[in-house]
């Protein structure tokens, strides 16, 4: 037997590839062009979307300039006009922490819950149940939250006053809850809890099965698994999640406007009814605002568009670069 | 010829069971569990009843059965079934919420659901009259309208969005998607201003139900684009393949191969779009601004709507406000999760069907 | 180059028409002349020289990953339908060559067919819509449907198990039926030349066995070009075979093309006859 000779002849040079025509009928190109079109409305919305913002906010900005960020009070009617979103964009901040601190933890047990724990048959009609939670509107939310949760939460609220009042953080000056960050934060963390759990779920379920098993073949338990492969493969994928909860948080207007008492300072006291959010100052102010005040108002809102802007599109890169990198 | 072998008879597959003493350990460990809870509850009073029984109850089970799990059989293993417990409750915990909502929706509003509700209008209604006077006719016309103008406006421009995202791989497809990301992720009150700046001060329309729809559409859109346009993308890649090898132009490829086969997809893709934006309440305040009697014409005059209606209802000081408001919001949360269940209706049979 | 079909096809429209099958001699000719194929900057097949009479069956066989599917895409222009495909050489159908100037693709599609490795009859649509979607597809008018659906799926074996069920939905068929339905669909535009990568070897025994039978009754009609891993199905079935091989990091080339039995009884190159004897592979 010779031995196997794969040397092919000495190569001939390769040719140069031909430019070939591909032929596109006219069919072709009206219906390439069409779909552009589509496309590109979306680029033409998001545009107008920025331009009409800007064009409307642009008298309140030349008056407040760069302290619109950083004044605490507002008062667009006055003489000097003086105003600033920062005392409700940490209203906002402060809520949408605390609906993070809720859904979180719910959020990634629920992910592993339906992709590690659950039987399959269990999985499917959890997972459609989550979607449901998402479909309720933000109005149903904040009605059940006002009315419902709120007289139930009032006892826990007190409770963490009494026995965690040395964090200053819990402390309240007066013994009224109600209509406070907490309960908001609560509510909107509700709300945020279905996109975040769906994306983790999503994130973890790609870790790869092969690292999984050896983990359980070496003798592991199943949350030694978890805490050694799934969680660490799917730990920047569970921050893009939660930045994507974020997002939504910073947006949210009507529960919060339902919940909360606004008034226009900041609330350190986060079990004290007050406080307030930049959508919910918008949607509360906009009924009877003169000329001025509804600039100030729309350049709110343009702050608002850029600040869940950035934060959405921070969140989808680090969710879409875990699932690209790790998929090898 | 025939290649069949001769029937072979196929074992039975053997059970997995528990021996019964493992099977009693847990139901023990938790009757334990209660008992301390109790006194634990006395102990650490005042909690507010019912919640602060189920922590306690809950937070002595998880310690009393890991501490019996680690004298018995280790640490890795009670942390296991601490881990198993935790995550349960996580899973428990997405479910819960979502049925109090529903039956505490369905019990504040049901006294309100009368046939008056869905014949008559706020007009000619003071502030005081009882519940049963007057209704949301207007709201519903007015979701109803605005609902469907936002689908006409959004539905093709996502549809033809996703098919360029699915079928092309130039440069703007690529900015596209990331664009359509983007919007999906303006808030709903930002939609509503950017509506109120362009159309109804700039092009001077005043507030209408059109209004309404154009924010809406912008808020619908994304979500449209973005299902749809995983749902061509599923469409194997065969079927594409064998149209182009008999000799199909691309167009007539994607118009009539690849889209009827993801047209259940589509379905839901539009249905979910508009569940979506069907309880959308913060743009309207600025773009249709709610009124008490019927308007027709979406294109003039401000309308009401149904979050409109029981938003603006609730707020109000008197009992038979909200009462009516809750009525508004149990048809809204009820038109919602039902086209909700309906697009995954359509997407279920989809996937099952050819 | 205009849509309207041109001569030799217009003998193809008779046929739609239900008329008396002319006695054309089956199949086209079909020849490669130093065909590259290129994806980016990796070229995959190199100076592949071939000739397929009309009428024949030809087999292309070699182990894997020597470039036989990036050929046999060539030869009906699907190979520039992926990005950074580029391609060199010839492909003369009946004297033209397809990637000529003024040639277009989808006409030449129509003339020179394909079936895949995986069964793909179109899901929204019945069995028999399935058969003349080809004709729909491509806006080739068809005044006698059910004749149309009749003489193809006689032609791809399939009429008996399928002809009081024309209206079932095609993804009810089992995975040899469904490959046969997708050779009725690919007969019925009357190509001239049938080219099939590797179409059993997602299905059973039997299956594969109908289908050689197929590929045996139609080879008068249409010539055929088969990709196939399976050396005995290519001794069963063709006429002629050509060996690929590619060396590691070099493209793919024709080592020893021939008349089948000649091929496998005599093989003129010492690589050949180590992969029939399966020294490698």
């Amino acid at each position: 037997m010779h031995d196997v000779d794969l040397l092919i002849e000495p190569a001939r040079p390769l040719p140069e590839p031909r430019v070939i025509d591909p032929g596109l009928t006219v069919g072709d190109r009206a219906f390439r062009a069409l779909s552009a079109a589509g496309a590109s409305s979306v680029l033409v919305i998001l545009g107008l979307v920025a331009i009409f913002l800007f064009v409307d906010a642009s008298p309140a900005i030349k008056t407040a300039g760069f302290k619109f960020l950083t004044t605490f009070e507002w008062d667009p009617d006055g003489l000097p006009a003086h105003f600033g979103i920062a005392a409700v964009m940490f209203g906002t901040t402060m809520i949408a922490v605390i609906a993070l601190v809720v859904a979180m933890p719910i959020a990634v047990g629920s992910a592993l819950f339906v992709n590690e724990y659950a039987p399959a048959r269990l999985g499917r009609p959890l997972v459609a149940l989550l979607d449901l939670l998402a479909a309720v509107p933000s109005l149903i939310y904040g009605m059940w939250g006002l009315y419902y949760l709120q007289p139930h939460l009032m006892g826990s609220s007190r409770w963490l006053t009494d026995h965690l009042g040395f964090i200053p953080f819990f402390r309240t000056t007066r013994p009224v809850f109600g209509s406070s960050m907490f309960i908001a934060g609560i509510v909107v963390g509700l709300m945020v809890l279905p996109i975040v759990a769906s994306v983790t779920r999503e994130v973890l379920s790609q870790a790869p099965r092969g690292v999984c098993e050896a983990a359980l073949a070496l003798g592991g338990s199943r949350w030694g698994m978890i805490r050694s492969v799934i969680l660490p493969f799917g730990r920047s994928g569970i921050v893009g999640a939660a930045m994507l909860g974020l997002g939504r948080a910073l947006g949210e207007t009507i529960a919060i406007a339902l919940i909360l008492s606004f008034n226009f300072r900041i609330q350190t006291q986060v079990l004290a009814p007050g406080g307030g959010s930049v959508a919910g100052l918008i949607a509360n102010n906009f009924g009877e605002a003169g000329e001025a005040q509804r600039h100030a108002l729309v350049a709110a809102g343009l702050a608002l568009f850029v600040i869940t802007l950035i934060v959405n599109t921070v969140a989808r890169l680090i969710v879409n670069k875990t699932s690209k990198g790790k998929m090898e | 010829m025939s290649i069949a072998t001769a029937p072979v008879e196929l074992p039975q597959p053997r059970k997995v069971r528990q021996s019964p003493k493992e099977l009693l350990e847990r139901p023990l460990a938790i009757l334990a569990v209660v008992g301390v809870a109790m006194a634990a509850i006395f102990a650490v009073t005042p909690l507010s009843g019912g919640l602060g029984w189920a922590i306690c109850t809950y937070a002595g089970f998880v310690g009393a059965d890991a501490y019996d799990n680690y004298r018995s059989h280790g640490k890795v293993v009670a942390k296991d079934r601490v881990a198993t417990v935790l995550v349960y409750t996580a899973g428990l915990c997405t479910i819960v919420p979502l049925i109090l909502i529903v039956i505490y929706v369905l019990k504040q509003g049901l006294g309100g659901i009368t046939k008056a509700f869905f014949t008559e209008t706020l007009e000619s209604v003071g502030p005081a009259d009882p519940a049963t006077v007057g209704g949301a006719k207007h709201a519903i016309i007015g979701t109803f309208e605005q609902v469907g103008l936002a689908t006409l406006l959004a539905t093709p421009l996502g549809l033809l969005t996703a098919v360029h995202l699915a079928e092309s791989r130039g440069r703007l497809a690529r900015v596209t998607r990331v664009l359509v990301d983007a919007m999906s992720g303006i808030p709903s009150i930002v939609a509503g201003l950017f509506i109120y700046t362009m159309f109804v001060l700039k092009f001077d329309q005043g507030f209408s139900g059109l209004a309404a729809a154009m924010a809406l559409a912008v808020l619908m859109l994304p979500t449209v684009a973005r299902t749809a346009e995983e749902v061509i993308k599923l469409v194997p890649d065969g079927l594409r393949e064998s149209s182009l090898a008999l000799g199909a132009p691309q167009w007539k490829t994607v118009t009539k191969i690849v889209l009827p086969a993801a047209r259940s997809g589509l379905v839901t893709a539009t249905v979910l779009g508009v569940s979506r934006i069907a309880g959308e309440t913060a743009p309207l305040l600025m773009t249709s601004f709610g009124s008490d009697g019927v308007n027709t014409n979406p294109l003039h005059g401000a309308q009401s709507s149904l979050p409109l209606f029981a938003f603006q209802r609730v707020r109000a000081a008197l009992p038979t406000q909200i009462a009516r408001g809750w009525a508004g919001a149990l048809v809204l949360i009820l038109l919602v999760l039902a086209l909700f269940t309906i697009a995954r209706a359509v997407a279920a049979r989809g996937r099952k069907g050819p | 180059m205009t849509d309207i079909p041109t001569a030799d096809v217009r003998i193809d429209t008779a046929v739609l028409n239900g008329g008396p099958r002319p006695a054309i001699s089956g199949g086209g000719s079909l020849r490669a002349n130093g065909v590259t194929a290129w994806f980016g900057k990796h070229c995959i097949v190199a100076g592949v020289d071939m000739e397929m009479p009309a009428g024949s069956v030809t087999s292309i066989i070699g182990p894997s990953g020597c470039g036989k599917s990036t050929f046999i895409r060539t030869l009906n222009r699907m190979h520039e339908l992926i990005p950074t495909a580029a391609m060199a050489g010839e492909v003369i159908l009946d004297g033209q060559d397809i990637y000529g100037a003024g040639a277009r693709p989808a006409l030449m599609r129509l003339r020179i067919g394909m079936v895949f490795q995986k069964p793909n009859p179109f899901p929204t649509m019945s069995i028999g819509e399935n058969v003349l979607s080809g004709l729909k597809l491509a806006g080739i008018p068809c005044r006698n449907k059910a004749e149309m659906m009749e003489r193809n799926l006689i032609r791809a074996g399939l009429w008996s198990e399928v002809k009081d069920r024309l209206n079932a939905p095609a993804g009810a068929l089992s995975g040899g039926q469904q490959q046969r339905l997708c050779i009725a669909r690919s007969l019925a535009v009357s190509p001239r030349v049938l080219l099939m990568d590797e179409p059993c070897s997602a299905l059973d025994p039997s299956s594969t066995m109908r289908i050689e039978e197929t590929i045996r009754e139609i080879s008068h009609q249409v010539t055929i070009v088969i990709v196939t891993h399976n050396m005995q199905q290519a001794a069963r079935v063709s006429d002629y075979t050509a060996f690929f091989l590619a060396d590691k990091g070099d493209p793919g080339r024709i080592v020893e093309f021939g008349p089948t039995s000649e091929l496998f009884n005599a093989p003129n190159d010492p690589r050949t006859e180590d992969y029939i004897h399966g020294r490698f592979g």
